[in-house]
């Protein structure tokens, strides 16, 4: 099963009966056009994305400036939602494996920044759909601890592209209400970037419309031990004793306890690749896993709304029965 | 009866046309590398049994023959390791009758395989039962248990079943172990040295080596059945880097196919895999 895309019935344009207004729905998307231009090169490479990209310009109602608001400060407005999603039914935390941004660069003749530029407008754009249909939590593995051996140009580039990214977006954050957190081995990380985080995490950190997590220098195996560090500490301390260690024990000290929705319901990985590469081991235990084709910069609202409507349709038992 | 014997005939001819051409396919493939480990988690044996108008036991009955060809083309194809996700401590939640009817199943098979003509014997499989065996039947518990010093010896094959498993469990237990090895009796002196090096008390070595599965290396391919692409609780730890292959078919439908298509694709991945792995702290 390499794309669950294809098992969808292609979206036609009875599905989307709205009118649409799109410069304003999209916040921060500085090369819309850019991504555009790229669907060309999609439908080469895949030609059934045709039928579901025909529909480029996604249609919805436009309330932007009459949101009502909930009491958890979700938006309450039902209209947003693309045709056949049920608010009910979408997941409350999201999780990203953001793949494929050199392979992007390379089809395109482009230097292997411009991938990662625009995997980060790409991530721009999800963020913003999560925030407007009320997902809580994005969590995007950006960097992974495995990820240190690749050539020092790029890896300081990318620590370069971090560091611009929350400096340009920080006010975007507090504004639009967006809580970042950061996780994995910081102490790699350079000082100024470490820093950065820091302050970014403090100012933000009673927002409550979204919370992005970002996954940096993250090692699923190193939250497990870390965690399990942390607990051998408070037992040297006094504190718990071996016997009282439980799985819930456990998950308190994973770093994803900043949220108080630390398993993802949805895993999307972009670009092909089946593996879940050693991002949020102990969170996945019942996440449903998304593998689509489309490389991460390609990755926008079509096909985004294409993975929920296929979570919307999938069981989850737990290990019971229906 | 001349008929009966041609007919005898014919469908030996086939079968050993059919393991000549499995051997064919099998040293294709051995160009590339083999994956050493493959899991599989055995999802939809119910709804086969649902499809083809089975009562639901007979679904489960189906699902284990299915388990016995995947193993011998997983043993000729020359893989050293097989695990099985046959039952989470997640399924205890089901119907109790289902649960009954799963461990009078288990039972009855476990039996099978100490018997001279089963698997086992003629394959020289060593055979492990994984997870909180405590959790179990006590006449299943028993049989597993002998079942694992029986084939202690058996060094070709190593088939690891996980019952009454589930990763987070194992993660716990595994922790559980780590303390217990550290609660040594120590002299002073050793008291203070271990102070200063309290960050250092569980790493990531220990946690691993008390996993239920360090028994074998990590697996190399995750097969889930039935379309369903989740983990389930399952091998949370060891499948950090492993192909993961989840084909429509149902358990019991899964075909020698499957199995080529799935090393194939392992096959593809492999030297990114190679690369990653070997730079792992």
């Amino acid at each position: 099963m390499l794309s669950l895309q294809f098992l969808l019935s292609p979206i036609d344009n009875s599905l989307w009966p709205y009118k649409s207004k799109p410069s304003s729905l999209i916040l921060h998307h500085r090369s819309h056009r850019c991504r555009n231009d790229s669907r060309p090169f999609l439908s080469m490479f895949l030609p059934k994305y045709r039928a579901l990209g025909a529909t480029a310009d996604l249609n919805y109602e436009q309330e932007d400036s009459n949101v009502r608001l909930t009491e958890a400060g979700v938006p309450a407005e039902e209209g947003l939602l693309p045709s056949g999603l049920r608010r009910e039914s979408l997941p409350r935390h999201v999780a990203v494996v953001m793949d494929g941004n050199a392979r992007w660069a390379k089809r395109r003749g482009l230097p292997l920044s411009s991938g990662h530029e625009a995997g980060v407008r790409a991530l721009r754009e999800l963020m913003e759909l999560c925030r407007k249909w009320g997902i809580r939590v994005l969590t995007v593995f950006a960097f992974s601890y495995e990820n240190w051996i690749r050539p020092k140009v790029e890896v300081d580039f990318l620590m370069g592209l971090f560091e611009r990214g929350i400096k340009e977006d920080l006010k975007n954050f507090v504004r639009e209400e967006i809580q970042i957190s950061v996780i994995g081995d910081s102490s790699k990380l350079p000082k100024s970037l470490q820093k950065l985080i820091a302050e970014a995490e403090e100012i933000t950190r009673n927002n409550t419309r979204l919370h992005l997590i970002v996954a940096v220098s993250y090692s699923g195996h190193y939250d497990i031990v870390q965690a399990c560090k942390n607990i051998a500490h408070k037992v040297q301390e006094g504190l718990i004793t071996p016997d009282d260690i439980t799985a819930d024990v456990i998950e308190q000290e994973l770093e994803t306890r900043c949220t108080e929705f630390p398993h993802p319901d949805l895993l999307i990985r972009t670009s092909g690749e089946l593996r879940v590469s050693n991002f949020l081991l102990w969170q996945l235990a019942y996440t449903e896993l998304f593998f689509v084709q489309s490389l991460w910069p390609d990755f926008g609202e079509t096909e985004f709304v294409d993975v929920l409507h296929s979570f919307q349709q999938r069981q989850r038992r737990y290990g019971g029965r229906d | 009866m001349g008929d009966d014997s041609i007919g005898g005939r014919l469908s030996e001819f086939i079968g050993n046309l059919g393991g000549f051409l499995r051997k064919f396919i099998f040293s294709v493939l051995s160009v590339g590398p083999i994956p050493n480990h493959i899991a599989f988690i055995l999802d939809g044996n119910r709804r086969y049994a649902k499809k083809h108008n089975l009562k639901e036991g007979d679904g489960h009955r189906a699902g284990f023959v299915a388990l016995l060809s995947m193993l011998k083309y997983c043993y000729e194809l020359g893989v050293k390791y097989v695990t099985i996700y046959a039952f989470s401590i997640d399924n205890f939640n089901r119907r109790p009758d289902e649960v009954q009817y799963i461990m009078g199943l288990m039972h009855e098979k476990i039996e099978g395989m100490l018997k001279e003509e089963s698997f086992v014997r003629s394959y020289g499989v060593r055979v492990h039962f994984l997870g909180d065996l405590k959790l179990l039947h006590q006449s299943v518990r028993i049989a597993a248990e002998k079942a694992m010093r029986v084939t202690a010896n058996n060094t070709k094959f190593v088939l690891l079943i996980c019952v009454a498993y589930t990763s987070t469990n194992e993660t716990v237990h595994s922790v559980h172990q780590c303390f217990k090895e550290k609660r040594r009796p120590m002299d002073k002196f050793q008291e203070e040295e271990q102070q200063q090096q309290q960050q250092g008390l569980i790493k990531l070595v220990d946690l691993e080596r008390n996993m239920y599965m360090a028994l074998a290396p990590d697996p190399d391919i995750l097969v889930r059945t039935s379309g369903e692409t989740r983990l389930s609780n399952f091998l949370l730890w060891q499948t950090a880097f492993c192909y993961l292959y989840s084909p429509a078919k149902l358990w019991p439908e899964i075909s020698l196919w499957n199995l080529v298509w799935s090393v194939l694709n392992f096959q593809r991945a492999y030297p990114y895999l190679l690369k990653t792995k070997m730079k792992r702290y």
